[in-house]
């Protein structure tokens, strides 16, 4: 046990947990006004669901002792977790290891809601992120950090490009072709109606990110410096490469463009944090901007709905950040490994494998767990709803309510008789999705 | 002359601005209102406050046109504004008076004509 280890992490728990939040604002200002606290809820909702889940089950199937498929039920409701040292970091307490990695989980989920705002019935989203956590999650953190057998073959993943990243990117992906586009997708423009919170958001999560690359070293060492460092320039780059491709498509450097830039270098870097040298994280971070760019731009032109583009963003910029940590890994600065770049082709390939392994258990297992939502809760909320907002079908809320014509209703008064006209029937709701 | 005034789900104000342009219909003030109609209350809780709202928001739409111009533009409302749900809206049509464009002084039916596109400064 170590007092400096143990702190460093107490603070990166935090840290990784306001992220949560963060995403709510950067999703949040994105859609439009009337779906503003339903896309939000849709990232704190993870908070509570997936956290319970992953502290009664989720902990265990991913770094309790099992197969290298995936982790026992040996620590199922906590059951064993306690102050002792953790088992896979052996200065801190394995409760907080618990919390630390419990924070990931949190996030992930919540990461896949930018593919489906604005149309995706909300006690079907619930229920479809907390299975997601037990059943896709888990696994993969397992393989990659539990013991499982990408880690045995040695592929790196210093912070999540594999398990958080390309893992929600591509359920994002699934998730938005089930569900179907929004009705006004194509049809009408859909702007973001708050760009400040969209700000707000990218900002806070490049706070909360230094927790998560950072805090992923568990413990305060040189390790820890590297991926903090790393984390601080490579969204730079992808800052910087991406203004300047909006500027040279627009002729202007934009808002959201420069929003979107951060968390696609943030995501690259994730992977690599720990492995690659400061100026190869820098070089990461601007060849990042490059695909993901380009495949928002390209996106829009087609069916495909991803309304906050996570496929471009997180399944791209997660995949390009494990392959080129598989180039850019150097002995030099990580003690341990060494990748194509400086002779270390095996590396490269373990790293493809491991994408193509979490690109195909993603899907199948999204696909498999929608389905099966879908048997007990319509994914879809009807045309009405859309039109009318998720805000007050989903939630019965409204983000900008003036309160004019509210009338306070007090139990036990008669309701009728405070209507100024009696209020006729609905004609029933049309068909449902 | 005659005034159109229509108030319109908010929602349904692309689709009816589309229908009112292929109609060739110009010159269209918009504003956002509250409303209510006859539709059911919404209940909405905020912190175990409940709370009805009486009023729904809506699209008010004032267009001034000439008298051989009001059918083409109700129809048009009346196509791209209707769900069939209570709350759909209503629109008016008002006698005008007098009006006067304010760019060069022209009065009444030349004033509502719109300007042909060839003359639209670009």
């Amino acid at each position: 046990m170590n007092g400096a280890d143990t702190s460093w992490v107490l603070v990166a728990t935090a840290l990784v947990l306001l992220m949560t939040p963060a995403l709510a604002f950067f999703y949040g200002g994105l859609v439009r006004s009337k779906n503003a606290l339903n896309t939000m809820m849709m990232s704190f909702v993870s908070l509570g669901f997936v956290g319970v889940a992953w502290a009664l089950l989720g902990y265990s199937l991913a770094f309790g002792p099992g197969s290298p498929v995936i982790g026992g039920l040996s620590h199922a409701f906590l059951r064993g977790v306690g102050l002792e040292v953790a088992p896979a970091a052996q200065t801190i307490p394995h409760l907080l290891f618990m919390a630390f990695q419990g924070t990931f989980a949190i996030i992930t989920a919540a990461l896949i809601s930018g593919a489906i705002v604005e149309r995706k019935r909300f006690s079907a989203y619930v229920a479809f992120i907390t299975l997601w956590c037990l059943f896709v999650y888990s696994p993969v953190a397992h393989w990659v950090w539990g013991g499982g057998f990408l880690s045995k073959l040695g592929a790196l993943d210093f912070a999540g490009g594999t398990v958080v990243h390309i893992n929600a990117g591509v359920a994002a992906l699934v998730a938005a072709m089930m569900l179907g586009p929004r009705k006004d997708y194509a049809r009408q423009a859909t702007l973001p109606h708050h760009v400040p919170f969209v700000l707000l958001g990218a900002g806070l999560l490049w706070f909360g990110w230094f927790g998560f690359n950072g805090g992923s070293a568990l413990a305060a060492n040189g390790p820890a410096a590297l991926a903090f460092v790393n984390t601080f320039l490579a969204p730079m780059g992808t800052l910087v490469v991406w203004s300047l491709l909006d500027f040279k498509r627009s002729g202007r450097m934009t808002a959201v463009g420069a929003a979107t830039a951060i968390v696609v270098g943030l995501v690259a870097v994730t992977p690599a944090a720990g492995f690659v040298s400061p100026l190869s994280a820098l070089g990461l971070g601007a060849v990042a901007a490059f695909p993901s760019y380009f495949a928002i731009v390209y996106r829009a032109r087609t069916r495909l709905d991803d309304s906050l583009d996570v496929v471009a963003a997180h399944g791209l910029g997660g995949t390009v950040g494990a392959l080129l940590t598989g180039v850019l890994a150097e002995k030099a600065w990580n003690g341990t490994v060494d990748g194509l770049l400086f002779g270390n082709v095996r590396q490269f390939f373990v790293q493809i494998l491991a994408v193509l392994v979490t690109i195909a258990f993603s899907a199948a297992g999204t696909y498999v767990l929608l389905k099966l939502v879908n048997l007990a809760i319509p994914l879809k909320v009807g045309a009405r709803d859309e039109g009318l907002g998720l805000d007050v079908s989903q939630h019965g809320e409204e983000a900008y309510s003036s309160g004019e014509g509210a009338i306070l209703v007090l139990p036990g008064l008669n309701r009728e008789a405070t209507l100024p006209v009696a209020a006729p029937q609905p004609v029933p709701e049309g068909g449902r999705v | 002359m005659k005034l159109v005034v229509a108030i319109l789900r908010p929602e349904k104000l692309n689709e009816v601005l589309e229908a009112l342009y292929a109609a060739e219909v110009r010159g269209i003030s918009s504003s956002r209102v509250q409303g209510h109609g006859g539709e059911l209350d919404r209940v909405e809780t905020y912190r175990g406050t409940t709370v009805k709202m009486e009023l729904s928001d809506k699209v008010r739409l004032e267009i001034g046109v000439s008298d051989h111009f009001v059918e083409p533009t109700v129809k048009a409302i009346l196509s791209a504004a209707r769900t069939g749900v209570i709350g759909d809206g209503k629109v008016f049509v008002l006698p005008v008076e007098k009006v006067y464009r304010i760019r060069t002084g022209e009065e009444d039916q030349a004033a509502v004509t719109p300007v042909p596109e060839s003359l639209v400064a670009r």
